[in-house]
């Protein structure tokens, strides 16, 4: 029979142990690489300074913190809404090659970068802010609708009638099937959307990241407190005041607040100003001699040294987020940690994996100074709580299913809860490193020597044409890593349940 | 009857996944028609009946054909009325099917209201199928079928999950809507009074093919055994 002959040629699989020591020896050269340099001569200053404004926050201006506030969520919701429009139009075309490397293309390019060069076509307004969000996610809704319809039960679709048009099927069988999926998805973007929505604030636009970014490096620790509270305040009941049904006012009233924005006059012509400086220089000289030494320098001194950091940071920080994954997860699980541990792991998790990373390393660094330990720390405890929570949901699921005499505690953590979920580990951590990896490269407008680094100078210095390159080197190292990923994913066989969907967190958020 | 078959298949060998389930399958259709299909689980009834439903499906001009596949194929979200009116979405656009979707004219309503009634659901219309019992949904089913109507109903143990005292009323009712019928059905009670002809199958292959009329219940209970 066909399959047995297909069995015996397939390659033989990937243990455990294999990828543990490839990790780990990526780890040590990663170590021998990294600058981990404590150069700031007085942490305790700036850290006595922060424990004093979180003790003491400062609301002095009420009015300005709701404002940034509304802004928050109306660039989150404006952003996601446009995004997921966009996303599901798309999706019924997703079968075709070239929407679908559109739609790569979209989401293989961060927010923040987005946002980076939008300022040079939208200015600092807020058509920005919506765009930002919205590119990328269009990109990621359309792959994710796409899958979501194309799984839906086919029953209802063989039971109607042959000739039924191809959109009568889809809109009578698939969608609504998927509609549901559709909508939870969509709620955990915007969850996600909130959280970009913030850290645009660093690059400019006004939400909480701006108020937060402009109070820390002016010293005011207790205002600075004030808006990380009012942002926590917003994302962490996220789920009881943002449901679909309230979707459409949330959407009123945020068009509403961004229409009211003030919009930067732009002068005419600046798209097209921006894609004529988004071509090379030499081409734009005439001079097609001088493209390829152009090429070779730019490659050579910023592509090459910015993904060479990235890759070194990216592989520190997802050896930090297994470590924090394994450790913490047996935190928010009852039988080890008891109801109020877990009560107290959950709220540490969420805490961590509320804040977003570049928010995270922007706090750290403002005490260790510049170097890469803000962005390890920042991007392994965040991607790690992550991981830790949905291993220790599982780990939790699996508790009734043990034998009676089960032990409790770290023992029952070690010995019967970790070696059932280290496929999840495993599969978890392979799928958040290409996630680390976009941020790691994000992490370099902070000023490590990431590719956002180099992205960044670009950008200020208007050469439109080397940030573009630098971001298509950026987004080829994503999808590269991807790729990588899902070839160890297939080589470990890992097909742990619920882990098939893009994003298992957002099955979870469900 | 002077017309020719709708269908005939000869010694055809039926495959299921890539194995064979039946082997030298000869058989006709004629108008007019009440095929019933009876043998155990697992014997190939679904099959033999998909063979068909292809057959009928492949001819030039195609007869319209009314199905209630074994899984009905209900959309759990949508009400009674939007998949029982879902039988028509063939005889409409894309376009006038997306107004009935989101806003059914009251015309659409009227058009799904006798069928719904004919299966005793009425005053379900509005009801989401989600909410429905097993029998329910089943009941769903063949009002989409008895709307749609057609040269021929192919049904997969359509009434597998209603109450036996109301089966024979539910077949009574696709009998008067459709003159051809091809069924897969468990009882042969019920198959003998509905059919009129019984194909037995077992053992990989047909083992009866004869009028109804003439059929012991004792001759298809032999289907059952050994």
């Amino acid at each position: 029979m066909r399959f047995t002959r297909a069995e015996t040629r397939a390659p033989r699989r990937w243990g455990a142990g294999r990828v543990l020591a490839g990790f780990g020896l990526a780890t040590l050269a990663a170590l021998a690489l990294a600058d981990l340099d404590l150069s700031r001569p007085d942490p305790w200053l700036t850290l006595r300074g922060i424990g004093a404004g979180l003790l003491s926050p400062d609301f002095a201006d009420p009015a300005a913190l709701a404002h940034a506030a509304a802004l928050t969520v109306a660039f989150a919701v404006c952003g996601v809404f446009a995004g997921a429009l966009a996303g599901f139009v798309l999706s019924f075309g997703y079968t075709l090659r070239a929407i679908r490397g559109l739609c790569i293309c979209v989401r293989s390019v961060h927010e923040l970068f987005w946002a980076l060069l939008l300022l040079g076509v939208t200015g600092l307004g807020p058509l920005t802010g919506v765009l930002a969000i919205a590119l990328p996610y269009a990109g990621i809704f359309a792959k994710v609708f796409a899958e979501y319809l194309a799984e839906a039960d086919p029953a209802a679709s063989r039971a109607l009638p042959r000739r039924t048009p191809p959109l009568s099927r889809l809109l009578w069988s698939r969608l609504p099937l998927a509609l549901p999926e559709l909508g939870a998805y969509t709620l955990y973007r915007l969850e996600c959307g909130l959280r970009s929505s913030a850290v645009l604030g660093f690059v400019g636009l006004p939400t909480l990241g701006y108020l937060l970014e402009t109070d820390f490096r002016q010293a005011q620790y207790g205002a600075a407190a004030a808006s990380l509270m009012v942002y926590l305040a917003l994302i962490l009941p996220i789920r009881h005041w943002m449901r679909l049904r309230l979707a459409p006012v949330w959407l009123a009233v945020s068009v509403w607040l961004l229409a009211r924005h003030p919009a930067p006059p732009m002068g005419d012509g600046a798209l097209m100003r921006f894609l004529g400086d988004a071509v090379p220089a030499p081409i734009r000289a005439g001079d097609w001699a001088g493209l390829l030494p152009w090429l070779g320098r730019m490659l050579g001194e910023q592509a090459l040294p910015g993904t060479i950091a990235t890759l070194v940071l990216s592989q520190l920080a997802l050896a930090l987020a297994a470590l924090v994954a394994v450790t913490c997860f047996p935190l928010i699980v009852g039988r080890v940690t008891g109801r109020a541990g877990a009560l107290m792991g959950h709220a540490a998790l969420v805490l961590a994996r509320s804040i977003p990373d570049y928010m995270l390393a922007f706090l750290i660094l403002q005490v260790t100074g510049p170097s890469m330990i803000p962005a390890i720390l920042a991007l392994g405890l965040h991607n790690g709580a992550i991981i830790a929570h949905l291993m220790g949901r599982q780990g939790d699921a699996l508790v009734p299913r043990l034998r009676a005499d089960a032990p409790r505690g770290l023992r029952l953590a070690a010995w019967e809860l970790l070696p059932r979920l280290s496929g999840n580990f495993f599969a978890l951590c392979l799928y958040r490193w290409e996630i680390i990896v976009r941020d790691s490269a994000i992490l370099g407008l902070l000023g490590i020597a990431t590719l956002g680094f180099y992205v960044d100078a670009a950008v200020q210095e208007l050469r439109t044409d080397r940030a573009v390159l630098l971001l298509v080197v950026s987004a080829l190292l994503t999808l590269g890593i991807d790729t990588l990923s899902g070839r160890i994913r297939a080589r470990m066989r890992l097909s742990a349940p619920g882990m098939r969907k893009p994003e298992p967190e957002a099955a979870e958020a469900a | 009857m002077s017309r020719p078959p709708l269908l005939r298949l000869e010694r055809e060998t039926l495959a299921w996944d890539g194995a064979a389930v039946l082997s030298g399958v000869a058989l006709s259709l004629a108008r007019g028609e009440r095929l019933v299909l009876l043998g155990r689980s697992g014997s190939g009834k679904s099959t033999l009946l998909n063979a068909i439903r292809l057959g009928l499906e492949a001819q030039r001009p195609a007869p319209r054909l009314a199905l209630v596949p074994q899984d009905p194929g209900l959309v759990p979200q949508l009400t009674v009325f939007h998949n029982v009116w879902m039988g028509r979405l063939d005889d409409h656009s894309a376009l006038h099917g997306l107004r009935v979707l989101l806003h059914p004219p009251a015309a659409a309503r009227a058009q799904a209201a006798a069928p719904i009634a004919r299966v005793g659901l009425n005053g379900f219309a509005r009801r989401r199928v989600g909410t429905l019992s097993g029998g329910q949904k089943q009941r769903t089913a063949l009002a989409r079928a008895l709307l749609r109507g057609g040269d021929a109903l192919i049904a997969d143990e359509p009434v597998s999950a209603v109450d036996p005292r109301q089966s024979g009323d539910l077949l009574d009712a696709l009998r008067d809507r459709f003159e051809t019928m091809v069924l897969a059905l468990h009882d042969p009670a019920r198959a003998l009074a509905i059919g009129t002809r019984i194909i037995g199958i077992g053992r990989g292959r047909i083992l009866l093919d004869r009028p109804a009329r003439g059929l012991s219940l004792r001759e298809l209970h032999a289907l059952y055994e050994g």
